[in-house]
């Protein structure tokens, strides 16, 4: 592979390029789901390619191809400065990288169990069983299982020097049971919605969900909402598990700190950011036990935003976001971080596949532990709502306004989880929101999340990113908006 | 790794826009390698696709070009079926070493399953209507093109004080399905996407345009609308929410229908996950509402054939408010004792089928009409971030984007903050009162449709944001 990334950056260099780097990619991957007691998907996919960036003419061009010859690759880079003259001519200013020294590196992600070797058999019959214990509940009228496994192996080359080879092995898997009755559908999952939970770790992250011990139990959930009360229209305490959390974090504080967003280069797309320039160190975006990070780096645990090194070669660190409610730092790649007073990227380029260009990403944005027990968390509400898992989620273009629903929800009276509420659902504004944190449990009760399908860029690019979260509550909350018809 | 006869992909550009497609002759010799590699396994039955597509993109904000990509691929998807078990392997190795790994990964895992008792029969050889969506211009436009044109709709903003962002594409693509009963068939089509957003801080407005055929639109011209809609968008005033009549752009109705084309999927019906269940035959929407699938609409684009190689049917899905039909693929239509519609799924899938070619009535009602005739009511141009909250009753929820504006007593007033609604989309079509000519509409939360402008009232907006 180091042959062909050399052919490339010498093609491009030659052809007048000041600077280039490359990444041979190949994918593989599994997937595999059950429906009602039966196999439905079960496809097995692999690609291979590589991707060229360059700098010429102090512009930028990309271009791709699985042809993987000398003159494939040639062809390719050649292309790839053609593209990047041809963005000189609409050019606002020359690109300045912030310095990176040049690394040459091995790394792969710890796993104990390749799921590429466990046999198909094991992993049918298990979400197979799965599907059965859900769909033996009365009221259940569609069960779901899935698991998806990838290992991608990726040669990063730069012409300052740089060689990095990353292996990646990430599993996932998920059950959910939907019951449809008297018009109306109510849906539990498990271990998260949305395919589950997915982490940077082989098969033992699907033998340690304990699928079948929680299949009956959401499916009893989804059958029961039918008959639970409906969530209030309120305002009132929330207190949101670790999943949905999560999900929050990466909506109202991932997002809004991705500096190529805050900069305007999403504008027409993702959208742009209300973390302005000026709010860096000064804006109070959350009461002062939330601290935030982001941390790519595998001491933060195994998740979907963890690696070595990111897409444009530079080492994964740890960034602070918010500092005791204080907001502290950006997402920013080598192009970037100078106009943030950084004299480095923070190493947050990421690609999805060997065909899209590494743009900003979230890697691990994580809530980082509080002090509580979650028992004394409940005990000490008297009035309020936990919701857990999400159903639907959406927020403005500029990251403030947002809206979600969950699955299920619990009213809290007097220190006590009482009973079942359906159609939970809150909505604010996010520093309002994020200011208004007042228990954040301990790291006991913390997961590291994976978030598998974060769309972002033009084109599209789906990328994984992870949030550690653990159950937390907000005072004065807009609840049930909405399911609210007025 | 043995290269195989005749399977030289096509070069990657003598110069940026002309990548050659690999040629019909060339797509069968694909297939047929695979077919014949596959008689020596176990395979009973060998479905073959062959995807590739030639892309380029060039992406420009804060009145400048930031990233201009290109991307050139093919993949071999391979279907085989043995002893009532079937599974997928795709690949993007062309070489046959590669080819056969790809058969046997599939026969593996067709091996590690139950037996299927559902499975049926790959079908025989079919009869295809011919479409021609492929434009030689389309296919031809380079990168300089683009920046060009770029360039211009830059140097508008900077004289209007404004910044653009936004995109300008193209490409080609082709997909091609052959099967070991002897069904073969192939489709090629050109594509092409300019989008803008024009900002005037802190307002922004937006226009967007899609089509097989680059000269079916001018960028300059949507840059001159989102311009002036941006200009317009400044100094938003904030109402309170409520249920307010609306009119939306094609965009906004496209970005919300969209969410309704799998209920439409028998598949989802019998899974009981479809707002139709209950509901085939009775009157749903307004009887102003008729829909359909056509993938022959002259608007429209996408292969005449589904994941089998099925020919597409045109299906008449609501009929004056009515849910008339459903569309099948084989297999679901197998199970309800229906004909295939050619809606399917490339197998093996949990989901069935969809209709991906909806086709809406319109009416002959202009946004001017349409406005002149509003007391009080908003004028939507986007929607963004829509998501399902309640699938049976269909209720929806998103934000208004890139220009709200305020109409009062026929003409438009002023600007107003982005709204978050939650709407039934049953509810809403019953609540038309105007349409505008079906238009392909593109925006970024739906694939494309052939949809009108629409005027709803008590259109539910449940609460402001700050901008």
């Amino acid at each position: 592979m180091w042959d062909l990334c050399t052919n490339a950056l010498d093609t491009a260099k030659l052809r007048g390029a000041s600077y280039g780097d490359v990444r041979v990619m190949h994918l593989r991957q599994r997937d595999l789901t059950t429906k009602n007691g039966q196999v439905g998907t079960l496809t097995q996919s692999e690609s291979i390619g590589i991707g060229i960036r360059v700098l010429a003419n102090g512009a930028w061009g990309f271009s791709s191809t699985d042809r993987l010859t000398r003159e494939g690759v040639a062809a390719c880079a050649a292309q790839a400065v053609s593209i990047a003259k041809a963005s000189a001519l609409a050019k606002r200013g020359a690109v300045v990288l912030a310095p990176e020294k040049a690394y040459v590196d091995s790394w792969q992600s710890p796993f104990r169990k390749d799921p590429f070797e466990i046999p198909l058999e094991t992993q049918l019959a298990l979400l197979l069983a799965a599907d059965t214990e859900m769909g033996r509940v009365k009221g259940v009228t569609l069960t779901e299982t899935n698991m998806q496994f990838r290992k991608i192996d990726s040669w990063f080359a730069s012409s300052i020097g740089s060689r990095i080879h990353q292996r990646k092995v990430i599993s996932g898997c998920g059950i959910a049971a939907t019951a449809f009755q008297a018009g109306e559908i109510q849906k539990r999952s498990y271990p998260n919605s949305f395919g589950g939970q997915h982490l940077l770790q082989g098969y033992e992250l699907v033998e340690s969900l304990s699928l079948l011990r929680n299949a009956p139990i959401i499916a009893e959930e989804a059958a029961a909402l039918h008959f639970a009360s409906q969530c209030p229209e309120k305002f009132g305490t929330l207190i949101l598990g670790g999943s949905q959390l999560g999900l929050q974090i990466h909506e109202s504080i991932g997002h809004p700190i991705e500096l190529d967003r805050v900069l305007g280069q999403e504008a027409n797309f993702a959208g742009t950011s209300f973390l302005t320039l000026d709010q860096l160190n000064k804006l109070k975006y959350a009461s002062s036990i939330v601290n935030v990070v982001a941390d790519a780096r595998l001491d933060h645990g195994p998740g979907l935003g963890t690696f070595a090194y990111d897409d444009e070669g530079v080492p994964a660190q740890c960034t602070d976001i918010i500092k005791e409610g204080k907001f502290r730092g950006y997402l920013s790649n080598r192009e970037t971080a100078h106009l943030v007073g950084l004299d480095r990227s923070s190493g947050t380029m990421r690609t999805e596949s060997w065909n899209r260009l590494p743009i900003i990403r979230m890697t691990n944005v994580s809530l980082l532990p509080g002090t509580w027990d979650y028992d004394d968390l409940i005990a000490d509400t008297h009035d309020g709502i936990l919701m857990e898992t999400n159903r639907s989620w959406s927020i403005d273009d500029r990251r403030y306004q947002f809206q979600f629903s969950t699955e299920i929800g619990w009213e809290i009276k007097g220190g006590k989880r009482v009973r079942m509420l359906k159609n939970p659902s809150y909505s604010g504004i996010t520093t309002e929101f994020w200011n208004s944190c007042d228990a954040i449990c301990k790291f006991d009760h913390w997961t590291l999340w994976g978030t598998p399908n974060c769309g972002k860029g033009q084109p599209m690019q789906t990328m994984g990113t992870g949030h550690g979260a653990a159950p937390s509550r907000f005072r004065n909350v807009r609840i049930g908006t909405a399911f609210s018809n007025q | 790794m043995k290269p195989s006869a005749k399977m030289k992909k096509a070069s990657t550009g003598k110069k940026p826009g002309a990548t050659e497609l690999l040629r019909e002759p060339e797509l069968r010799d694909i297939i047929e390698t695979v077919l014949r590699l596959a008689k020596s396994t176990q395979a009973e039955e060998t479905e073959v696709h062959v995807d590739e597509v030639a892309d380029a993109l060039t992406r420009f904000a804060n009145n400048g070009i930031h990233q201009n990509v290109a991307e050139h691929g093919v993949t071999i998807s391979i279907r085989t079926v043995s002893e009532g078990r079937t599974a997928r392997a795709t690949t993007n190795r062309l070489d046959e070493d590669s080819l056969r790994a790809a058969i046997d990964a599939s026969l593996s895992l067709a091996h590690g399953q139950p037996k299927d008792s559902r499975l049926l029969p790959m079908p025989k050889r079919q009869r295809y209507r011919t479409v021609n969506r492929f434009i030689k211009r389309t296919a031809a436009l380079t990168a300089e093109d683009r920046a060009r044109a770029v360039r211009r709709a830059c140097d508008l903003a900077v004289k209007k004080g404004q910044v653009a962002a936004g995109i300008f594409s193209s490409g080609q693509s082709q997909s091609a399905v052959g099967n070991s009963r002897g069904l073969f068939a192939a489709y090629r089509e050109t594509h092409s996407q300019f989008s803008i957003t024009m900002q005037e801080d802190p307002a922004a407005s937006w226009a967007k345009a899609n089509s097989a055929d680059v000269r079916a639109f001018n960028p300059q011209e949507l840059a001159e609308r989102a311009s002036q809609k941006a200009h317009l968008a400044a100094n938003a005033k904030e109402l309170p929410p409520g249920r307010y009549t609306v009119i939306l752009e094609p965009a906004a109705v496209l970005d919300l229908v969209g969410f309704l084309f799998y209920d439409f999927a028998a598949t989802a019906l019998e899974d009981k996950r479809s707002c139709l269940n209950d509901r085939m035959g009775k009157q749903l929407f307004g009887n102003n509402i008729t829909i359909s699938d056509d993938v022959f609409h002259p608007l429209q684009q996408g292969a005449p054939f589904d994941g089998e190689g099925l020919p597409r049917q045109q299906v008449l899905l609501v009929d004056r408010g009515i849910p008339k039909n459903l569309v099948y693929s084989r297999a679901s239509a197998s199970v309800a004792g229906k004909k295939p519609t050619g809606h399917g799924f490339a197998l093996p899938n949990e989901y069935g089928e969809a209709p991906m070619n909806l086709v809406f009535s319109g009416g002959d009602s202009s946004l001017d009409k349409m406005v002149a005739s509003t007391d009080r009511g908003l004028l939507v141009t986007r929607l963004w971030y829509i998501r399902e909250v309640d699938p049976y009753e269909k209720v929806m929820t998103g934000m208004t984007r890139d220009g709200l504006f305020l109409v009062e007593n026929g003409r438009v007033t002023t600007a107003a903050r982005n709204f978050r609604f939650n709407q039934s989309l049953i509810e809403m079509l019953k609540n038309v009162e105007l349409f505008g000519p079906a238009v392909r509409a593109t925006g970024e939360e739906s694939f494309e449709m052939v949809v009108p402008a629409m005027k709803v009232h008590d259109f539910h907006f449940s609460e402001v944001t700050k901008f």
